[in-house]
């Protein structure tokens, strides 16, 4: 980082260029309204000025056709931005399936990361190059936002939600993310460096982060510590849910809903038990709100997606 | 300057402004010229004060580094930036100075329908302001101007509910005078002042009035919720006691967003003045105007989803709302173009007045396509909070609505005071304030698409050329808006009469003395001709 004039932000990746694209094409849209707006304010000025000899016969007073026609026809340029704008935003809604899933944690002033593989990072992230990446993220506190402009993507973290958003970072290198939603006193440092990385590197750095086991395997440990597979074991007395196979499949509700069963649906499942009963069930299980420190809760939710049909009954 | 400038003429003894010199006499007054100076000395007093939080925050960020306040401080003070100017100068700034002045003279009235109410919320809004000064003064406030959950009600030290008591009361100020405007409007116009004669200030303080009645309780109630959950600690937005902290924005930008044309529909009201009398012509498409500022009225109470496309709204809703506010941009397109058929073949001066508004329609054009730019959903994931915003919204308020404030104080001060001001220096004021303007919100565009986010101190040294340059293009901007604080107070003991009408405009205000006598007409006037019904001129007069 240096002092000098920039003008142009960085690109890391296929959807930067893209929204670059639009944004150049969008500002030639809008110098084409602007500029004969200017230059006839202008031009008028100086030809109509009072005290100047000039032809002031026949003004017209109205002419519906020509106020329809300066409506409609910006309207229906702007239109055609609008579906290549929102088509670029389905995109940034609509993860592919094979993504790398990292969690996220914000709180009041930082942003702390937990891999698959059990590895931790405050204020930094590390991802590999070209490789669909999601972040799962939470807020302990108050609203955030996830905010890395080279990639052109923000998140809003929103406490008592999981927030998700996910990119596909081309070009290695250093970057910054930020916190772009005001969130108190230390908002303005709440950031740090957003490393994309080639894949041997980002090997690199996750064996040289030191961890012996991945989230889902210390998910397992706590799942057996906190007592969930006393009622969750297919083996146990306890009429209670089947998680094998949870993750991603549609749950019916005691209330008649159907919802599919996201990283949102299994964390408030722990902690706001009463919220979503599942169709069948009594509501009977107890809160771990007060009882799970937040990485547990991540490492829990990473050990229940990671349950298949299969993996279930070998255990 | 003659001897003579300076003694009372005929009309000056006889107006609304000598109707009685106590303090007491215009603290109890109930005569909407004289409410509409007491709006003015407090909304300036105002300006000021979140003048100064600016110049501060622009000192500040000319170093990479925030080396002249604490992040604390510098929290404090953009949220006091923020609060004084939206609600303590912006939202009544036309409306409660030059609508209350002029509503009644150009519909051919004596007074609002309700001269009482108008002064209670002339009062509530010195009352709202004590608040604010007294979050001020006890240590201020750090939640920002739009008071998120759960940050102020959970997390955010300092004097919150006084500020928020402050915006309380001050709505409740604004839904007065929106009151008041639309019952007059209906039913004090004059014989022959029929709904296709009104003038079009008057139509689009009508819309602005719809909105302030509407949409404020909107926010009234909103606030005293926040209120309960930070002082009682019932869970409302809380998540943790089955809240959402969504709720709370859904609430607000249902407000807020509609409070942007509270700001903006009486500018155009202004422009649709000025514009016809500095041409000297008939306005291009009297109806498309009265309806767009309607139309503007009510699709903006459907647009607010777009301040929330980043923060969980669902995929689809942000699609509609992103139509939707691509939408709203028309009504306020026809107006300008309306404006520039307008000049086409007109006699245009070049007085302080017409220099405004033609910096307001540069500017408001930048502005408004810039909201276009954001309205785009993929456009505003990347530019959301950040300065690209800052600028957009700086470009429609200020470069708007204080422009075009300015523009109305030049043209109806003679009428206000019966006194004439330097041409020259109103001049010199207009052209300092947009080239001013330009050079320090328009390298944050530049800015917030490079990634700078908004409310930010400390930030990456790549941006400083930038930061610079926009904090020098500030003291430009401080000096345009000093200036008529002097040669204006001067005009009022060292200008020239002005006469009932220095500009040659139509309008029934135009026909009484300035100052207008108290009870403003005679005798009751009759209208029949229609609006800017300017005569048609020889095409060879050198006018």
């Amino acid at each position: 980082m240096n002092g000098s004039l920039q003008l142009w932000p960085q690109q890391a990746s296929g959807h930067a260029a893209q929204l670059d694209t639009f944004i150049m094409a969008f500002t030639v849209f809008v110098a084409l309204l602007v500029i004969p707006v200017g230059v006839l304010v202008f031009v008028f000025a100086v030809k109509y000025r009072r005290g100047k000899t000039v032809d002031r016969q026949h003004a017209p007073n109205r002419k519906v056709w020509l106020e329809v026609s300066w409506s409609v026809v910006p309207f229906l340029a702007a239109l055609g931005f609008y579906v290549w704008s929102t088509s670029l935003f389905f995109e940034l809604r609509n993860p592919p399936s094979d993504t790398l899933d990292i969690f996220i944690v914000a709180k009041q002033w930082m942003w702390k990361a937990q891999h698959p593989g059990g590895q931790r990072e405050i204020d930094e992230l590390h991802i590999p190059v070209g490789q669909p990446v999601r972040l799962v993220m939470n807020s302990q506190d108050v609203i955030h936002s996830f905010y890395v402009p080279a990639l052109r993507v923000k998140q809003d973290v929103v406490p008592g939600r999981v927030s998700s958003l996910w990119f596909k970072a081309d070009k290695p290198g250093v970057y910054w993310m930020t916190c772009a939603e005001f969130c108190g006193t230390d908002h303005s440092v709440m950031g740090g460096r957003f490393y994309v990385q080639t894949a041997d590197e980002y090997a690199a750095w996750l064996s040289s982060s030191g961890v012996d086991q991945s989230l889902a395997a210390s998910g397992e440990v706590l799942f057996r510590k906190y007592g969930c597979s006393g009622c969750h074991a297919a083996s146990s007395a306890v009429h209670a849910p089947d998680l094998a196979g949870l993750y991603g499949r549609a749950v019916a509700l005691t209330s008649g809903e159907t919802v599919i069963a996201d990283e949102q649906y299994i964390q408030d499942s722990i902690l706001l038990p009463q919220k979503q009963i599942a169709a069948g069930y009594e509501p009977i299980m107890p809160t771990f709100k007060n009882i799970l420190r937040d990485d547990e809760v991540i490492q829990l939710v990473a050990y229940i997606k990671s349950l298949r049909p299969a993996s279930w009954r070998v255990k | 300057m003659t001897v003579g400038a300076t003694l009372e003429t005929p009309s000056e003894r006889a107006s609304y402004l000598r109707a009685g010199y106590s303090l007491r006499s215009w603290l109890t007054t109930t005569d909407h010229k004289r409410i509409a100076v007491l709006y003015l000395y407090a909304i300036t007093a105002f300006f000021f004060i979140g003048g100064i939080a600016a110049a501060l925050i622009r000192l500040d960020l000319a170093t990479p580094g925030g080396d002249l306040l604490s992040n604390e401080g510098y929290n404090r003070a953009f949220t006091l930036h923020g609060v004084v100017m939206v609600w303590f100068f912006l939202i009544p700034s036309i409306p409660a100075t030059f609508g209350n002045f002029l509503i009644p003279l150009m519909i051919g009235a004596q007074d609002l329908a309700f001269p009482r109410i108008n002064l209670a919320s002339w009062y509530l809004y010195v009352l709202a302001g004590l608040f604010t000064l007294y979050a001020l003064i006890a240590g201020g406030v750090d939640t920002g101007w739009t008071f998120y959950t759960p940050l102020s009600t959970l997390f955010a030290n300092g004097y919150v509910a006084a500020a928020l008591l402050a915006v309380i009361i001050v709505g409740f100020s604004s839904i007065f005078t929106g009151m008041n405007f639309i019952v007059t409007v209906h039913k004090l116009r004059c014989p022959g002042m029929t709904w296709s004669r009104l003038p079009l200030f008057v139509w689009s303080l009508y819309a602005t009035a719809m909105i302030l009645v509407l949409a404020t309780p909107v926010l009234t109630m909103l606030l005293i919720l926040v209120c309960i959950e930070r002082l009682s600690g019932i869970g409302i937005f809380n998540p943790d006691l089955g809240g959402d902290p969504l709720l709370y924005q859904h609430l607000f930008w249902f407000y807020s967003h509609p409070a942007v044309y509270i700001m903006v529909l009486p500018a155009f009201g202004v422009l649709s003045e000025l514009v016809t009398a500095a041409a000297r012509k008939r306005i291009f498409g009297y109806w498309f105007i009265a309806y767009s500022s309607v139309a503007i009225a009510v699709i903006g109470f459907l647009v607010w989803g777009h301040h929330m496309f980043v923060a969980g709204e669902s995929t689809y809703a942000s699609a509609v709302f992103s139509f939707l506010s691509i939408a709203v941009a028309v009504p306020s397109g026809i107006k300008v173009y309306n404006w520039i058929a307008t000049l086409y073949k007109g006699s245009i001066s070049l007085d302080p007045a017409f220099l405004f508004a033609m910096g307001f329609i540069g500017l408001f054009v930048i502005g408004g396509l810039t909201g276009l730019m954001l309205a785009m959903l993929a456009v505003d994931v990347h530019v959301h909070d950040t300065y690209f915003v800052v600028a957009h919204f700086h470009y429609i308020m200020v470069g708007g609505a204080v422009t075009a404030f300015f523009g109305a104080l030049h043209f109806w001060w003679p009428k206000i005071t019966g006194r004439m001001y330097n041409i020259t220096w109103g001049r010199i004021t207009a052209a300092l304030i947009f080239l001013g303007f330009n050079l320090t919100f328009f390298p944050q565009f530049i800015l917030g698409y490079l990634g700078m986010p908004r409310r930010y101190h400390v930030y990456p040294p790549e941006f400083q050329v930038l930061h610079v340059l926009s904090s020098a293009g500030a003291s430009i901007l401080a000096v345009g808006y000093l200036l008529p604080l002097i040669y204006l107070l001067y005009s009022l003991r060292h200008g020239q009469p002005a006469g009932s009408n220095p500009w040659g405009a139509t309008g029934l205000e135009w026909t009484v003395p300035s100052p207008p006598p108290k009870q403003n007409f005679a005798e009751m006037p009759v209208v029949t001709r229609p609006p800017y019904d300017y005569p048609i001129r020889d095409p060879m007069s050198r006018e």
